[in-house]
């Protein structure tokens, strides 16, 4: 028997969200999905996490080494370096077949996101090495090199990190998943935000006062950026913005909300104040994570429920007359 | 003229373009596609399951369900008499006393798609399309990275789950091929071959195409003004599929999508977004570095 399904009932007591649409009816195969669900897990929004916050970083990194600030340079280098470092790791654990990860390396394939991601961090990956390497308290020959190697690098991670940071929208809103898909317009603007707020946190977290003033300005440039223009996507995306509000993904939207927001404000009240400071980073650095995880999380029970795939379908033939 | 996708795909002299039309007006149930989709490539099972949805116990396609037969039962109020198979002895009259149904079937399968979004967004190249004009997965380039899976407007590929070592292929994407080894040697692919009813129908695509039109005129001029093509147009969302069906109802009531658009349409746009953000994070990151202390 094929269902006609009433839109799920909405959670009592939700902050007093609104629906966007009115509900719809629609018919589907026994309630099942229409379309499937990434195979992703975990590893992935974590990547997209981990990615951001080494894009942002390298950008400080670059800008610390160019205007004399030590501290924020070392901080920064060594966060892009472990950043990327874990979020590749995460990405080819996520693999089907991980030892075949080099097959991405056989073609170069701009219609596929994947395919530009994996020639971004081939070049990006070594370059925020070779930054970090600087860093560390090499003897000799090999110290004076990658000293020498590391303005260099570091300029050029940096020139190649933004796209490391908002490439990663495109990867989600490349495929059928109706929340994600529906994003596309405002999930780039949103991504570099939350990397702009993640990695600022950091710097927050981990350099001293004197130096971390262009740290704090980006992070409360990215939350401002990131909080901004997720409301506006999620007033451009109607009913396939509902999975943002909803159960666990829901949840996360809300936390990083708040995280983001209590964060930037911090990091503005905290201008002498280390501890304030560094507690504001954390809570940006966690706001970005939720933001991730939340957006992911939502696109994948867009997916499940065949309501987000059949109502703008038919309501897009019906404009169309 | 029918739109060639392995010439668009760089094959020079492709043969016609080939793919199915599923009739489902005529299906009758009996899984013989399955069954012989499993045989021919060796699919391996993926669960005995009783799902409560009519006869339909396979659920959805997937990596190792490559046909899948679907059952829906609808009240007869709406329903047009097709000669369908009924409850009760053949010839006996009918008493009026029981609710009468419309048993829908229809046996779904990966549509070989115009535009294939799996194919647009697959890192490796693992797949590809076939000098047919199909789209086939190489299982020894397939990393598993599962891109395809969600890019898929139909919700067909996916990438199989199981014991390495013990179910083959495991992690890999896997779907319909079309039988691409028994299409080189000339034969009808297996679901083809074992239809008893010719519900799934294998041919040159331009052929079936007018095959389905007729077939759809005719209906309509019995009185069966629900039937329709699906995935007959070369103008839709995703320029037509290789694999395409005559339904009698609306498309999600068989759990296909009603107006399916490729993703990577929008890529242009979304690529020109992103690019846009990546400039504005470098500036914000200039400015920075450029004011105050
Ligand atoms: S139906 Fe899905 S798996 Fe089949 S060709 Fe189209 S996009 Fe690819």
């Amino acid at each position: 028997m094929t269902t006609t399904a009433e839109p799920r009932r909405r959670r009592k007591g939700g902050g007093g969200e609104r629906r966007m649409v009115p509900p719809a009816k629609f018919t589907s195969y026994y309630g099942r999905p229409v379309l499937k669900a990434s195979p992703w897990e975990k590893e992935i929004p974590a990547y997209l996490f981990l990615g951001g916050l080494a894009a942002g970083s390298s950008l400080l990194g670059a800008g610390a080494d160019l205007t004399g600030r030590p501290a924020l340079r070392r901080a920064s280098r060594i966060t892009a370096f472990a950043g990327i470092t874990v979020s590749f790791g995460a990405l080819v654990k996520d693999l089907g077949r991980p030892e075949r990860f080099a097959n991405m390396l056989r073609v170069a394939k701009p219609s596929s996101p994947m395919s530009v991601g994996t020639w971004i961090l081939t070049v990006y990956g070594p370059l925020a090495g070779a930054a970090a390497a600087a860093e560390l308290p090499l003897p000799g020959v090999l110290g004076r090199l990658t000293r020498l190697l590391g303005r260099p690098a570091g300029l050029a991670a940096a020139a190649v990190a933004p796209a490391v940071a908002s490439y990663t929208a495109v990867l989600l809103s490349d495929t059928a998943t109706p929340t994600w898909h529906d994003a596309h317009r405002h999930l780039p603007f949103v991504f570099v935000g939350s990397a702009a707020a993640a990695s600022g946190g950091m710097a927050l977290v981990l350099a001293p006062l004197g130096e971390t003033g262009p740290a704090r300005r980006l992070a409360v440039g990215g939350a401002v950026l990131e909080l901004a223009v997720e409301r506006q996507m999620e007033q451009a995306m109607g009913l396939t913005a509902e999975p943002l509000h909803e159960g666990r993904p829901g949840q996360l939207m809300r936390a990083s909300r708040a995280l983001t927001a209590a964060g930037a404000l911090g990091a503005m009240l905290g201008r002498r104040s280390r501890v304030l400071s560094a507690v504001s980073g954390a809570a940006l650095v966690a706001g970005s994570a939720c933001t991730r995880f939340g957006v992911f999380e939502a696109g994948q029970e867009s997916a499940r429920d065949p309501r987000y795939t059949v109502v703008p379908q038919r309501e897009r033939l019906q404009r169309r007359g | 003229m029918t739109s060639n996708p392995a010439r668009d795909a760089g094959w020079v002299d492709p043969p016609p373009r080939k793919g199915f039309f599923t009739d489902t007006s005529v299906c009758i149930g009996c899984k013989a596609c399955e069954v012989a989709c499993k045989e021919w490539n060796a699919v391996p099972d993926d669960g005995m399951n009783f799902l409560g949805s009519s006869y339909d116990n396979t659920g959805q396609l997937g990596a190792s369900t490559w046909r899948h037969v679907k059952f829906i039962e609808q009240p007869a109020s709406t329903a047009v008499d097709l000669g369908l198979p009924r409850v009760g002895l053949p010839g006996q009259q009918d008493t009026g006393e029981r609710t009468d149904f419309r048993w829908l079937m229809e046996s779904d399968v990966c549509k070989h798609c115009t535009h294939a979004a799996c194919l647009d967004v697959c890192p490796t190249g693992s797949l590809f399309r076939t000098e047919f004009g199909t789209v086939v997965v190489q299982e020894d380039i397939c990393n598993g990275c599962g891109y395809c899976v969600p890019a898929c407007p139909f919700g067909v590929i996916d990438r199989r789950i199981g014991e390495k070592g013990v179910t083959k292929n495991v992690g890999i994407a896997q779907k319909c091929t079309l039988c691409y080894d028994r299409l080189h040697d000339g034969l009808t692919p297996a679901c083809a071959q074992a239809c008893p009813t010719e519900s799934i129908q294998f041919g040159d695509l331009d052929e079936l195409r007018a095959r389905a039109q007729e077939r759809v005129d005719t209906m309509h001029d019995q009185g069966i003004p629900q039937a329709r093509l699906y995935g007959a147009d070369e103008s839709d969302g995703v320029g037509g599929l290789g694999a395409f069906f005559l339904l009698l109802d609306e498309p999600e009531v068989y759990g296909l999508p009603p107006d399916p658009v490729v993703t990577t349409k929008d890529l242009p746009e979304m690529w020109k977004k992103a690019g846009l953000a990546a400039l504005a994070l470098l500036a914000g990151a200039v400015a920075v570095f450029g004011s105050g202390s």
